[in-house]
């Protein structure tokens, strides 16, 4: 792999500055050269693109990425700067890889820097990669572990078996709230289970009227029942769906409660393998705003926003249990499914969009409706 | 929905002449969604009056009608050819209003036609103004507040209400034509009341001034079944209050957050689904810098210039797509072609930024207005590709080709700081240069947006660009500093003169340390999938992707850059059938072009499509990774002819006609020897460089003299003589453009103007046609009603011809094309220019005969013989048709234009008139051209003294065609002497009813306005031309061209009915 030296220019004082080199290196040894952005410590991590032209900020605080550096295809990232729109107090990506980061940030809401946000939270980063080359070797080769540093006497022999060692580890555990906490709302009252939930979920369903209670993970089925709620809703989240075995068999006891349940991303995988369905690892998954899914009732085509690297694979799930709902039209894996003998729906994409398209908001009326309520959001385009 | 098995038979409508506003693009589209419809197996018929175009060829379609675009001819096509459907999305605005009126008038109901690719119902919505609101409204879109008014007091009473400034918009006008802001009442009522005669309704929208918004621009697909997607996103770097065609725009939008790009995405679906549009759509919206506030100002429910932008700027084929809609499929079911895995119902993913600039016809028009506005005024535009920004905006300012290849191409460091800021506040076609020079002087960001309303991420992207300028001339020249300003895509040589070195040093530098241009792909996906179609760009410090090995023998074809006065859509076909003839004879093709609105950058026309500048540094990229076995660079116009030294100096062999050749056409001196040597006469002549030697030379020789600088296209700098004075005047002129060339004096003959365009393949000659202009010399061959067959001249002038073509092109070597201009006195021919190259009239002269030049000129570059070719050899039989050219003009959109005509050319399309009679097809060329007349039968005459006498034949003319004549003093005097009934008229500085009064009248047909002698210098004159134009009256500036038109309305008045000719019947060789 060429060395790059793409220059991050930061200040606008014409004298280029000083700037930290730092490399990218992959598990299959590909060693990318670049400038240091964000901290300068080294971090070890799986490694994803994201084909995202907008949005880079939901994208740096959504905590599905928790366990993954990720690498932006569109190179001028930066632009609009920090402004309020995240989808969780702080980012969640272990590293980010960026082609260029704009030194000027211009936007009414502008807050700060990409820059400073990076550095304040800890997160390394590295501007100046070829990411284009970078997403072609992760297309080919299937995503890859690598790690950040801007340690130059990095011997690639001692390197590649960490790289290789590496595990996220209890990535839902991190990025799911600490206590359960309440959002009012005069209409239905929704359970949130939050996996690792995007708020723009939580804002999704105020904006319609309804009063969440967002609880932690591992939170008891007992514990949500107890309290009666209108419906349940399963957020998305980082990881291994097949790691969060506890929180499968507790799903499972909220499948079986007869409660109107709507699951998006990780939920989905997660209510799927709680009824026997398997899951398995893509290539290198479905990040972007871009991906088409098919309503396979309607024949109606929806372009969604979608982060997952992992799918449920529907072969051995019978009819009588759930139906695919949702397939994407790109390379046919599922999408979403409907559960045959419960009020019971889930999807592998997202509807709460943020970044991405909000055509599939009209799910979040779907599920109000569901609930036996009615919604008037002004998403509901469709 | 899989295809409508009803739909067989489709006619398209083109979108006619290529005038501002209405280009090249419409034959991209068209091109590429009639192959789509031939693909289905659907027989298309089509309409279009423009003969340039690869739309018109009988390969893309089935029935080709090169008639005049109006309705009763679409009628007669549709009687005789009986579609069953009427695509009428591709064709412009023109094409929409036509397929409106033929659906609003029954026409199409009572024949069984359906419209497919939109409805009636979805054009009204959609362009009509107040329908258009009254459907934002009920969706909740905002619109600025506004009102259609059909009167002037209207307008003021409205605009009284929610204040000035105020936009005016004319209902149904193509790029915007009389449309304009209002700061006051004086300039509403001005703009109002042209406004309201421009547009085909009759009525204008006044509307809230949003000038200083962001414009953003979205392309929409829908599918009959209601799904939708948007296929690329477009922010202008101008604010509103420039026309979109003349802003500066990237792709994708760069500083709107998630929340903004999806609100209008979002609303963009929204609207085109309330639209029920099916196909393709642009919406346009304003958006507020510091606010979510947005309006829409406008939707275009059909393919456009911005959807030609897209299309090429993501690598989806919206045109294709589109077709495919209008005959049934869904998007679901349409491949991807780019991809050949995804599909159309995805919406593409950019890793790099696209920048377009518009290309400005202020060099041909000295005297225009530069400052742009809601007017149109670009002919024609460039993109350029990058990773970054900067790169992107540096590559495409030097694929404008307007000798300016750096943000210090135009000089403003005399300028004060507070000149500057007052500059700042124009808007014309170097703004950029301006904010360039406003960064070096220390002019603060906040203080430039403050004035242009131009984002500040922009403004620091060109101070990224002018600190690098500092950096270069301030520091050692690094590797490292190297890298990073070539990664700005700084030209060698301007970094070797910003570092004080030579150009070579520089290259050799980057090359000893491995500096070169990498290569990646435009894949709808950002390299999610693998993409099967390649189309590249160049970047500096990154991955190459091309690959340059390949089995078969490779050729490079050069295009012709973007579409100017003088450079158009003709050299693209020539390049794209020069391309196909190639993959024939089974080379693998390279196309290196950088005019997103043309067919040759559609990604299927080459085996490969580098989206690049055409300049030598950029071609030698491309050559050293491709290493061609030859570039052809005839058919690309002037843009690849100029490149011909640097490919043979980077080894690179030139099919055809040799370098050396083409110079001695060029060289002043070398032809004189040629002419000399084949012993054929031309006007006498000199070449000088002062005024002195000018004015020796013409009075030696005798006035008038034609004055010309060397190494020029379309004619620029060319005038004719009468005075010393006036040698004095135009050698000032020239000397301030040009003076690295000799210039040219000559006796000015006046004769009748003949063209040929010729085959040679080194031995033999083919000519298709001898063509005939009705203008005399004097008029620019461009400008010039061309005929064929050349219907004035003798046996003996033709066999003169055909004679002297033979002799110049073997004297010349020519393998390939080329293309003479005699002038014909009496029975002796003289040359005028050869280019021994393609030229504008090629494409005409192959449909009118059925000849494929371009597709035997490129055999006989690769060395088939015309004899072997089947060929017959010399002049070939006259084809059994008549076919007129005429040039059409946009002499409207330009204020401040002089429009008579001259040596240089200033057209900007051409449409044909073809019939078995010349009268007639004289009749349908004036037609195409949209002389629709006579609707008051007034006119104005005011001719100078030389036209006196000629003059009242044509007085004579129109006054049996029952026109009343109006004249200005002499002129009537002259006419009423020879038994004219001309009634005189004041001139513009005299009382009022004056010659103005009369044609602010609208009650004029016509005005026939001869210039005095040598350049024009009464503002009478000019200012009687420009009122002409602005109120759309047909104004005529030659005699020629007023007999040609007399001639054309006798015959009007004698046929009813015109006979339709189906050009893909003409018999072929």
């Amino acid at each position: 792999m060429a060395q790059l030296t793409l220059f991050f220019c930061q200040k606008s004082d014409g004298k280029g500055g000083k700037y930290m080199k730092a490399f990218l290196i992959l598990e299959d040894g590909t060693v990318f050269e670049g400038t240091s952005i964000g901290s300068a410590r080294e971090v070890i991590s799986e490694i994803v693109f994201n084909t995202s032209m907008t949005g880079y900020l939901e994208v740096l605080t959504d905590p599905s990425y928790a366990g993954q550096a990720v690498a932006m295809t569109y190179p001028l990232i930066g632009n609009y700067g920090v402004t309020p729109d995240m989808e969780s107090d702080r980012p969640w990506v272990e590293g980010y890889i960026v082609r260029e980061l704009s030194r000027v940030s211009s936007n009414f809401r502008c807050q700060g820097t990409v820059q400073d946000f990076l550095a304040d939270h800890g997160i390394p980063g590295i501007a100046g990669v070829d990411t284009r080359a970078l997403t072609k070797i992760l297309r080919e080769k299937g995503t890859m572990n690598g790690m950040i540093t801007t340690d130059g006497g990095y011997r690639l022999e001692e390197v590649i078996p960490r790289l290789k060692a590496y595990q996220a580890g209890d990535v839902v555990g991190r990025a799911t709230c600490k206590s359960a906490s309440t959002l009012k709302g005069k209409g239905k009252r929704v359970a949130l289970l939050d996996l690792g939930a995007k708020k723009n979920i939580a804002k999704s369903l105020q904006a319609r009227g309804c009063g969440v209670t967002i609880y932690p993970a591992h939170t008891t089925a007992e514990e949500i029942l107890n309290t009666h709620p209108d419906g349940i809703m399963l957020s998305n989240g980082p990881g291994d769906p097949k790691e969060c075995q506890g929180i499968i068999q507790e799903i499972r006891k909220l499948y079986e409660s007869g409660a109107p349940i709507f699951a998006i991303c990780l939920g989905h995988q997660l209510m799927a393998l709680a009824n026997g369905a398997d899951t398995y690892k893509m290539k290198y998954g479905h990040r972007g705003g871009n991906h088409p899914v098919k309503d396979l009732e309607t024949g109606r085509v929806y372009i969604s926003s979608q982060n997952h690297g992992y799918v449920v694979d529907v072969k051995h799930l019978p009819p009588s249990v759930a139906v695919p709902s949702f397939c994407n039209v790109n390379d046919g894996t599922n999408e979403g499914l409907r559960y045959t003998n419960k009020p019971v729906f889930t999807v592998q994409f997202h509807p709460e969009a943020c970044p991405g398209p909000l055509d599939s908001g009209y799910l979040f009326d779907k599920f109000i409706q569901m609930m036996g309520g009615s919604s008037n959001a002004k998403e509901s385009r469709n | 929905m899989p295809k409508n098995p009803e739909i067989k038979k489709v006619l398209v409508i083109g979108s006619g002449p290529i005038v501002i506003g209405q280009a090249a693009e419409f034959d991209y589209a068209g091109t590429q969604a009639c192959r789509s419809l031939k693909e289905e197996g659907v027989q298309v018929v089509l309409a279009n009056s423009n003969p340039a175009t690869i739309m018109t060829d009988k390969e893309i379609a089935g029935q080709v009608y090169i008639e005049p675009l109006t309705v009763s001819v679409l009628e007669q096509i549709i009687l005789k050819e009986k579609p069953d459907s009427l695509l009428p999305t591709l064709g412009g605005q023109a094409g929409l209003n036509l397929g409106m009126e033929l659906a609003e008038s029954g026409f199409l109901a009572q024949h069984g036609v359906k419209l497919i690719g939109t409805t009636a119902e979805t054009i009204f919505k959609a362009e009509d103004r107040q329908a258009f609101k009254d459907t934002m409204e009920k969706i909740g879109e905002p619109c600025a507040p506004s009102l259609v008014v059909d009167n002037v007091e209207d307008g003021i009473a409205f605009t009284n209400t929610i204040g000035y400034p105020v936009v005016l918009r004319p209902a149904y006008t193509l790029g915007g034509s009389g449309g304009g802001i209002a700061h006051n009442e004086t300039e509403l009522i001005e703009i109002l009341t042209n406004g309201l005669r421009l547009s085909r309704v009759g009525e204008v929208l006044v509307e809230r001034c949003i000038a200083g918004w962001k414009e953003i621009e979205y392309e929409v697909m829908r599918d009959a079944a209601g799904n939708c997607i948007t296929v690329c996103n477009m922010e202008n770097i101008d604010p509103v209050g420039v026309h979109t065609g003349d802003s500066i725009v990237v792709a994708p939008s760069q500083t709107l957050g998630d929340k903004e790009y999806q609100m209008l995405r979002a609303s963009a679906l929204n609207i085109i689904s309330e639209l029920n549009i099916t196909g393709g759509c642009n919406v346009q919206y304003a958006l507020h810098p510091t606010s979510f506030e947005y309006c829409v100002i406008e939707v275009n429910p059909r393919v456009s210039r911005s959807s030609a932008l897209a299309s090429k700027a993501t690598g989806y084929p919206i045109a294709k797509v589109a077709a495919k809609i209008a005959l049934g499929y869904t998007l679901d079911e349409i491949k991807n072609a780019i991809t050949g895995k995804t599909y159309a119902s995805f919406e593409p993913m950019l890793d790099y930024c696209v920048v377009k600039l518009p290309r400005l016809p202020f060099d041909k028009f000295i005297t225009a207005k530069r400052s742009l506005t809601t007017q149109m005024k670009a002919t024609g535009e460039v993109m350029g590709i990058c990773t970054n920004f900067e790169g992107a905006l540096m590559k495409a300012v030097r694929s404008l080709e307007q000798h300016v290849d750096s943000m210090m191409g135009y000089d403003f460091t005399r300028l004060s700081k507070e000149e500057l800021k007052e500059r700042l506040a124009k808007v014309d076609d170097r703004r950029v240069w301006v904010i360039a020079e406003a960064l070096r002087k220390g002019i603060s960001y906040e203080e430039i947006h403050e004035v242009t309303k131009i984002d500040c991420w922009f403004i620091d992207k060109i101070a990224i660009l002018v600190e690098m300028e500092g950096r270069l001339k301030k520091e050692p020249l690094t590797l490292g500093l190297l890298k990073e300003a070539k990664r700005l895509e700084f030209p060698d040589h301007v970094i070797a003169s910003l570092a004080g070195r030579q150009e070579q040093e520089i290259r050799d530098m980057r090359y000893q340390n491995g500096i070169t241009a990498a290569f990646k792909m435009v894949d709808t996906c950002a390299a999610e999938f693998a993409a099967e179609t390649p189309y590249y760009y160049s970047c500096f410090g990154s991955e190459n992707e091309a690959v340059g090995e390949s089995s078969r023998k490779k050729v490079l074809v050069l295009g012709s850059g973007p579409i100017r006065i003088g450079q158009g859509i003709e050299f693209d076909y020539c390049s794209v059938h020069c391309t196909w003839a190639f993959a024939k004879e089974g080379y693998e093709t390279i196309i290196i072009n950088n005019n997103p609105e043309t067919v040759s950058t559609d990604f299927d026309i080459a085996d490969k499509l580098y989206f690049e500048p055409l300049t030598p540094e950029d071609v030698e990229n491309i050559v050293r990774l491709e290493k061609p076995d030859g570039a052809v660079v005839q058919f690309g116009g002037q843009t690849a002819i100029k490149l011909t030294q640097s490919l043979m100096k980077m080894g690179v062999p030139i099919f055809g006609t040799k370098a050396e050749d083409v110079d001695a056409a060029e060289d002043r001196e070398l032809f004189d020897k040629i002419l000399e040597q084949t012993q054929i006469p031309r006007a006498a002549g000199g070449t000088v460089f002062t005024a002195k030697e000018a004015k020796e030379v013409a009075n030696r020789l005798g006035y008038p003299v034609l004055v010309r600088p060397s190494y020029v296209l379309g004619g620029q700098g060319m005038q004719i003589a009468y005075t010393d004075d006036e040698i004095e005047e135009f050698m000032e002129i020239i000397n301030r453009i040009a003076q690295d060339h000799p210039i040219l004096v000559d006796k000015y003959l006046q004769g009748k103007e003949i063209e040929v365009d010729a085959v040679c393949d080194g031995t033999d000659i083919l000519i298709p046609g001898i063509m005939e202009h009705i203008e005399r010399t004097g008029v620019h061959s461009g400008d010039s009603i061309s005929v064929y067959p050349a219907p004035t001249i003798g046996d003996g002038v033709k066999e003169k011809i055909v004679e002297y073509t033979g002799r110049l092109a073997r004297a010349l070597h020519v393998v390939g094309l080329i293309n003479i201009q005699f002038i014909a006195m009496e029975e002796e021919v003289y040359v005028i220019e050869v280019n021994p190259r393609s030229s504008r009239t090629v494409p005409y002269i192959s449909k009118v005969t059925g000849i494929p030049i371009v597709d035997l000129a490129t055999r006989a570059i690769l060395g088939q013989t015309l004899k072997g070719m089947g060929c017959p050899t010399g002049l070939a039989p006259e084809a059994e048709y008549v076919a007129v050219k005429m040039p059409v003009f946009s002499f409207e959109k330009l204020r401040g234009a002089e429009i008579s005509l001259g040596p240089e050319m200033k057209s900007t399309g051409e449409c044909l008139g073809i019939a078995r009679t010349f009268d007639e097809a004289l009749y349908k060329a004036f037609l195409g051209a949209g002389v629709q007349l006579p609707k008051y039968k007034q006119m104005i005459m005011t001719v100078r003294d030389a036209d006196k006498p000629e003059s009242v034949a044509v007085a004579k003319r129109f006054e049996a065609l029952g026109y009343k004549i109006y004249a200005t003093r002499s002129t009537a005097k002259y006419l009423n002497k020879y038994g004219v009934e001309a009634r005189r008229i004041n001139k513009i500085s005299q009382e009022s009813p004056n010659v103005m009064d009369l044609i602010l009248g609208h009650k004029i047909d016509l005005v026939i306005d001869t210039p005095t002698q040598g350049r024009d210098k009464s503002r009478d004159g000019f200012l009687i031309r420009r009122n002409a134009i602005e109120t759309g009256v047909y104004c005529i500036t030659a005699m020629d061209t007023a007999n040609a038109l007399a001639e054309s309305l006798e015959h009007a008045n004698a046929k009813e009915r015109l006979d339709l000719i189906d050009i893909a019947k003409v018999k072929n060789i």
